[in-house]
């Protein structure tokens, strides 16, 4: 089963430069998942201040440039697990936080061929 | 959370250390089954203790530690020379990993007893399930329970197995290491036969109502994605991982809603999995790399990417195919990659050229009982207006299928050819 992880946060709250530890120590993690045939695709997301929100309603477009307002977004990473279950979807989160020191994650099912 | 959810938190960690646990502990102590046992008693621990303390901040080391404990314990009671000097490298190894916290975080000596452990467990010393049956379980880390019912089998069968193939590998005295030299080719052809023997199943079922398994594909995606990590200087390990990517991508386009086999030119190319075929396309371009002359499963994999690449069905470049498939045969001489030819000919030059080659191959007799001879030939015959034989094709197509869905499928070309046949002159 393939799961979306992600981190969620308010991307308004400051955050501490990364150290080289932390980059060492989330390069193992990433090595040790992708080898595991675990990551089959990551990527990192951009703030809200960079992009658009594109509505459509009543059969007219509203297109607004962000920051947009709400309290939390996804933010930084972003990853496709492949895993044969929610709870190992679950662990390898937990591993992925524990890198990243603290913060949410959140993780859910991808519809696919059953 | 409650005692079931931290059990099935528990059992996750578990199948995720486990190969690696089986891999580490298996060198020391040079023996898969005692490997195994010592590892599953490093479970019984956690789950006897983790809910009580708390779940270890890195549960993997904690299982590690834990295990190679139990190994030395064990050795002590054996008291034979070897088994002592095997003491002192358990001992070196745990003072290792209580000092360097992170001998846990780096992974490259677990890997190479990952590499040699999958290569024993697809030991030729071994027969073919017993193969495939100890790669799922020490490398994939699937129970018995979870092997038996992927391959529609009994769990005694299974459990059996894998008995039998421990005690074959000890009375043999497989040497835990990865083969060099000349024997390293055909070892690692075992080893890639396997994964795809795997994905096979998965890919087409040749048992159960099922036509596809994906959750087979899934474990030797897995197992491809692993050994590409573990061995990435093998063309061929490229090769296989992406025929694997390629073929997965049209898993969700292989079943039509009333779960029928959908043929590759019939299916909605639109819900392919861009991000397999993307993965598919880099890993034989790494094999690419790699070598001028491709191997079988690159060639396999790349009139994959032909089939991926083109958009739309009609799109396919049959000439590519074509000079693919008579490389292939060069590299692979199989009557199921003539007839894959043939198909492949009669698209590019027409079915009377396709025909010519199918016909030969019925001369030969050596597909008589593979049903898509019989299926394709009767496509050929259709397409060519001879619709009697065609109908007589697709019948014995039906007999022979043996699998539920692929023999409805040949059922129905019966009945869609039969009104044809009817009033053919």
């Amino acid at each position: 089963m393939r799961f979306f992880g992600y981190t969620l946060g308010d991307e308004s709250a400051p955050q501490p430069e990364p150290t080289p530890e932390f980059f060492e120590e989330m390069g193992k993690f990433m090595e040790e998942a992708t080898t595991a045939g675990v990551i089959v695709a990551t990527g990192g997301i951009a703030p809200t201040m960079m992009g658009a929100k594109i509505t459509l309603k009543d059969g007219a477009f509203t297109v607004v440039d962000g920051p947009f307002a709400e309290a939390k977004e996804l933010i930084g990473g972003w990853a496709l697990v492949e895993c044969r279950d929610l709870a190992e979807a679950i662990e390898w989160s937990k591993r992925f936080v524990g890198v990243l020191g603290e913060g949410e994650v959140r993780v859910r099912p991808v519809f696919g061929p059953e | 959370m409650s005692a079931a959810d931290s059990t099935a938190a528990i059992d996750a960690v578990f199948r995720i250390e486990f190969p690696r646990l089986v891999a580490s502990l298996a060198r020391l102590v040079n023996d898969i089954g005692l490997a195994e046992e010592l590892a599953q008693d490093a479970l019984v621990d956690a789950l006897i203790q983790w809910p009580r303390d708390g779940t270890p901040r890195n549960p993997g080391a904690w299982l590690m530690t834990v295990a190679k404990r139990k190994a030395i314990d064990r050795i002590r009671r054996d008291r034979t020379f070897e088994a002592k000097q095997s003491l002192l490298v358990v001992d070196a190894e745990i003072d290792t990993d209580r000092a360097g916290f992170r001998d846990d975080l780096d992974q490259s000596p677990i890997e190479d007893d990952r590499l040699r452990l999958l290569f024993v467990a697809c030991h030729p010393v071994l027969s073919v399930p017993s193969r495939i049956t100890l790669a799922l379980r020490f490398l994939g880390g699937l129970n018995t329970t979870e092997i038996a019912r992927a391959f529609l089998q009994p769990e005694a069968t299974v459990a059996q197995r894998l008995v039998r193939a421990k005690k074959t590998i000890a009375d043999a005295g497989v040497p835990f290491e990865v083969p060099t030299g000349d024997d390293r080719d055909s070892r690692l052809a075992s080893v890639l036969e396997v994964i795809y023997l795997i994905f096979n199943e998965g890919y087409s079922a040749t048992a159960g109502d099922d036509w596809i398994r994906p959750d087979l594909c899934a474990e030797a995606l897995r197992l491809g994605r692993l050994l590409a990590a573990l061995s990435p200087d093998d063309p061929e390990v490229h090769g296989l991982l992406a025929l694997m990517e390629l073929q997965s991508s049209r898993l969700a386009a292989r079943v039509g809603p009333d779960r029928k086999p959908v043929l590759l030119l019939d299916q909605d190319r639109r819900v392919w999995d861009r991000l397999l075929i993307t993965r598919g396309l880099s890993s034989l371009d790494q094999a690419g790399q790699l070598t001028d002359a491709p191997g079988p499963y690159a060639l396999q994999a790349a009139i994959a990417s032909c089939h991926a690449r083109a958009v739309r069905a009609e799109h396919t470049d049959w000439d590519e195919l074509v000079r693919l498939y008579e490389l292939l045969a060069r590299a692979m001489p199989s009557p199921v990659v003539d007839l894959n030819r043939a198909v492949a000919v009669s698209m590019a030059s027409g079915p009377a050229a396709g025909l010519v080659l199918v016909d030969h191959l019925c001369d030969s007799n050596t597909l008589d009982q593979y049903h898509l001879l019989h299926s394709v030939r009767g496509d050929l015959l259709a397409k060519l207006g001879r619709h009697v034989e065609a109908r007589a094709e697709f019948e014995i197509a039906e007999s022979l299928a043996q699998n539920a869905a692929e023999r409805e499928l040949a059922a129905e070309r019966v009945r869609a050819i039969g009104h044809q046949a009817d009033n053919a002159p």
